[in-house]
C-alpha cells in the first residue's frame, strides 16, 4: 500500500494550482477543503469508529468513496436518458475520447512543458467529442451507431498515437486511466469531480421535463416546440461530464457501465420514471460502495469490481422480479 | 384566421414524390378529415402542416407563421401514427406521460392547480383515470392509444392534429372518441385528422381533403360523397373514371397507374 500512498503524494497538480488565477474559485476551493476535512473526514471517521473498519479513515479511501458516491448519483441520472433512446454507447464513446484528452494533456506536459491537468484535458476533449457526435448524426448521413463507433475508435486512436509520440515516461501512468485506480484520486481530482457532479445534478433537475419529453417521444416533443437539438447537445455534454468524473476510479474502458447497468437494473423495479431513477441511483451507490470496498479488501481493480457488483445487482433484480 | 395554410406544397422522399402541389387552407375552428389510400402522403402532409418537416417547395404556414419557424408549442398538439409502439420498455406511468401535455406551458416551473386539473380532466375524458398510476408499457394497445390522446387533450391547444388515433380502439370506444372530438371542435378547437375509415370521417368531420399525392378533393364532407374524388384518388375502379366525363385528364390517369404499379 505504501507505493499507492506515494503515488497520491506525487500527484502533479493540486486543486489550488488549478484555479489560482480566479479569486472566486479560491474561495470555493477553501470551502471545499473545509468540506473535505470537516464533513467528509468527520463522517467517515465516525463510521470507522462505529464499524471498526480502519480503512475508512484513510484520506485516499475517503476520496474514493466520495467520488463513487457522486458518480452513483449522476451516472444513472444521465444514463437513463441515454438508455431509453438506445444511446447507451454514447457513454463508452465519450470515455474513449476522454482518454485522448488525457493523452493530449500528458503530451503537452511532456513536449511543451504546459501543465494541463489530465482530467481537464479529458473534460475538454470529451466535450468537443460530444458536440462532434451531434454534428455527425445531424448533418451527415452517418447512422448514429456508426458515427459513435467512428468517434470512439478515433478518440482512442488519437490517444494511443499521442502516447507513443511521447517519451516512454508517460505510458507508465496510462494504465491508471485505462483501468482506473482507487489510489490516484487527488484532492484536486475530487474537487473537480464533486463540482462536475453538482453541475450535472443541477442541470438534469432544471431540464428534467424537456429531457424526459425528448427521451420518451421525440416527435411529439418537436411538435410541442421543445428544443430537441439543444436537449440532445445538453445530454451529450452532461454525459461527457459524468464519464470524466468516473474515469479515474472506473477506468476509460469500464466507465460507461455506471451509465447503463444501474438503469437497466432499475427498469423493472420502478413503476414511474422518477421511481426508476431513484432505484437506479440506489443500485449504482450499492455497486460503487461495495465495489470500492471489495477492491480495497482484496487488492483488486476498483472499476472491475464495481461493474461486477453492478451486474450482480442486475441479476438479483431480474430474479426477484420473476419470483415475486 | 387561418390555422394552417398550404401553398403549392411539394415534398419527396429521395426521388419519390409523396406530396405534389397541394394547396389548401384550414380555417380556425375547422374539423378537417384527411383521407386517401395507403402511401398517399396523408401522414406526411400532417407533419408538413405542423412544421416537423419542410417542403421541398411551396409554403406552409401555421397560424400565419412559416410552420418550421413556429415556436408556440402551447397552440399545437400532435398524436402521431402508431404511438402504441412508442417506448414500450420505458418505466413511466400514464400520468407522467399525460403531464407532458402541459410541458409547453410549463417547462420548468412548478405545476399549477390548472396544470393538475387539465391532466386529471384529460385522463377522465378518455376514460383512463383509473389507469393513471399504471406503467404505460403494461397497457393494451387501445389503452395506450388513449394515453397519447389524453396527453394531447391536456395540452389544451388551439390545433389538434391526429394521425389515425383510433386504430387500436374497439368500435364503442371509437364512437365515443369521435363524439369527444366533436365536442372539442364545438368549443372552438381546430382539428385535423388522418383517418383510413372514410365512412367514419365523412360522418364526423366538417370538411374533407382527399389526397393521393395530389389533392383530389377539398370541401364540405357532404359534398365529398357526391363527388368522384374518392374513386379518382383511390383508383380502385377504372370504369368510374371512364364513364364520368369529368376534367380528370391524362395526367391523373397516368398518376393512378403509377400508384397501382407500386402497390
Amino acid at each position: 500500500m505504501s507505493d499507492v500512498i506515494s503515488l497520491v503524494a506525487a500527484a502533479p497538480v493540486s486543486f489550488g494550482d488549478l484555479l489560482t488565477p480566479l479569486f472566486v474559485f479560491n474561495a470555493l476551493s477553501g470551502l471545499f477543503d473545509w468540506f473535505l476535512t470537516a464533513v467528509v473526514d468527520g463522517s467517515f471517521s465516525w463510521l470507522a469508529d462505529v464499524t471498526g473498519l480502519e480503512f475508512l479513515t484513510y484520506p485516499y479511501m475517503q476520496r474514493a468513496y466520495l467520488s463513487v458516491l457522486c458518480i452513483g448519483v449522476v451516472g444513472p441520472l444521465v444514463g437513463s436518458f441515454l438508455v431509453y433512446r438506445d444511446l447507451s454507447m454514447v457513454g463508452d464513446t465519450l470515455a474513449h475520447t476522454a482518454f485522448a484528452g488525457v493523452a493530449v494533456a500528458l503530451f503537452l506536459d511532456a513536449t511543451l512543458a504546459l501543465s494541463v491537468p489530465p482530467l481537464v484535458g479529458a473534460l475538454v476533449v470529451a466535450t468537443i467529442a460530444a458536440l462532434v457526435v451531434q454534428v455527425l448524426v445531424e448533418y451527415t448521413d452517418a447512422r448514429s451507431d456508426a458515427a459513435l463507433a467512428m468517434v470512439l475508435t478515433g478518440g482512442f486512436a488519437l490517444g494511443s498515437v499521442l502516447i507513443s509520440l511521447t517519451d516512454g515516461g508517460i505510458s507508465v501512468g496510462i494504465n491508471q486511466y485505462l483501468f482506473g485506480s482507487l489510489a490516484t484520486v487527488s484532492r484536486a481530482d475530487v474537487g473537480l469531480l464533486v463540482s462536475m457532479a453538482l453541475v450535472v445534478a443541477v442541470a438534469v433537475t432544471a431540464a428534467y421535463r424537456p429531457l424526459l419529453y425528448v427521451t420518451f417521444d421525440e416527435t411529439a416533443a418537436r411538435a410541442s416546440r421543445v428544443h430537441v437539438r439543444a436537449m440532445n447537445t445538453l445530454l451529450s455534454i452532461l454525459t461527457a461530464f459524468v464519464v470524466v468524473s468516473a474515469m479515474q476510479i472506473m477506468g476509460v474502458i469500464l466507465v460507461a457501465a455506471l451509465l447503463v447497468i444501474p438503469v437497466v437494473t432499475a427498469a423493472p423495479l420502478g413503476r414511474s420514471y422518477k421511481g426508476s431513477l431513484l432505484y437506479g441511483v440506489v443500485a449504482a451507490e450499492v455497486a460503487g460502495v461495495a465495489g470500492v470496498t471489495l477492491a480495497y479488501l482484496y487488492g483488486i481493480t476498483a472499476g472491475g469490481s464495481i461493474v461486477l457488483v453492478a451486474i450482480g445487482g442486475f441479476v438479483v433484480a431480474q430474479i426477484s422480479r420473476r419470483t415475486w | 384566421m387561418t390555422a394552417v395554410s398550404l401553398d403549392d406544397v411539394v415534398f419527396s422522399y429521395g426521388d419519390v414524390p409523396v406530396v405534389d402541389g397541394v394547396s389548401l387552407d384550414v380555417p380556425e375552428g375547422d374539423f378537417l378529415g384527411l383521407v386517401g389510400p395507403n402511401g398517399s402522403g396523408k401522414s406526411t402532409l400532417l407533419t408538413l402542416m405542423l412544421g416537423l418537416q419542410r417542403p421541398d417547395s411551396g409554403e406552409v404556414r401555421l397560424f400565419g407563421e412559416p410552420a418550421h419557424e413556429f415556436a408556440d408549442g402551447e397552440r399545437v398538439a400532435y398524436v402521431a401514427q402508431d404511438v402504441t409502439k412508442t417506448a414500450r420498455d420505458m418505466p413511466i406511468t400514464v400520468r407522467e406521460v399525460v403531464r407532458m401535455g402541459r410541458y409547453p406551458r410549463n417547462l420548468f416551473g412548478r405545476f399549477s392547480a390548472a396544470d393538475h386539473a387539465a391532466v386529471d380532466d384529460a385522463l377522465e375524458r378518455v376514460d383512463i383515470f383509473d389507469l393513471a398510476d399504471r406503467r404505460v408499457g403494461s397497457l393494451s394497445g387501445g389503452q395506450r392509444q388513449r394515453v397519447f390522446v389524453a396527453r394531447a387533450l391536456a395540452a389544451e391547444t388551439e390545433l389538434l392534429a391526429l394521425d389515425e388515433p383510433t386504430v387500436a380502439l374497439d368500435a364503442e370506444s371509437r364512437e365515443s372518441f369521435y363524439t369527444l372530438l366533436g365536442e372539442l371542435n364545438d368549443q372552438g378547437m381546430t382539428i385535423v385528422l388522418v383517418e383510413h375509415d372514410i365512412g367514419v370521417v365523412t360522418a364526423r368531420a366538417s370538411r374533407i381533403a382527399c389526397l393521393n399525392k395530389r389533392l383530389f378533393f377539398h370541401g364540405p364532407s357532404d359534398d365529398f360523397a357526391d363527388s368522384d374524388a374518392l374513386a379518382a384518388a383511390y383508383g380502385t375502379d377504372q370504369r368510374v373514371l371512364d364513364h364520368t366525363h369529368h376534367h380528370h385528364d391524362a395526367t391523373v390517369s397516368s398518376d393512378e397507374n403509377a400508384t397501382e404499379g407500386q402497390s
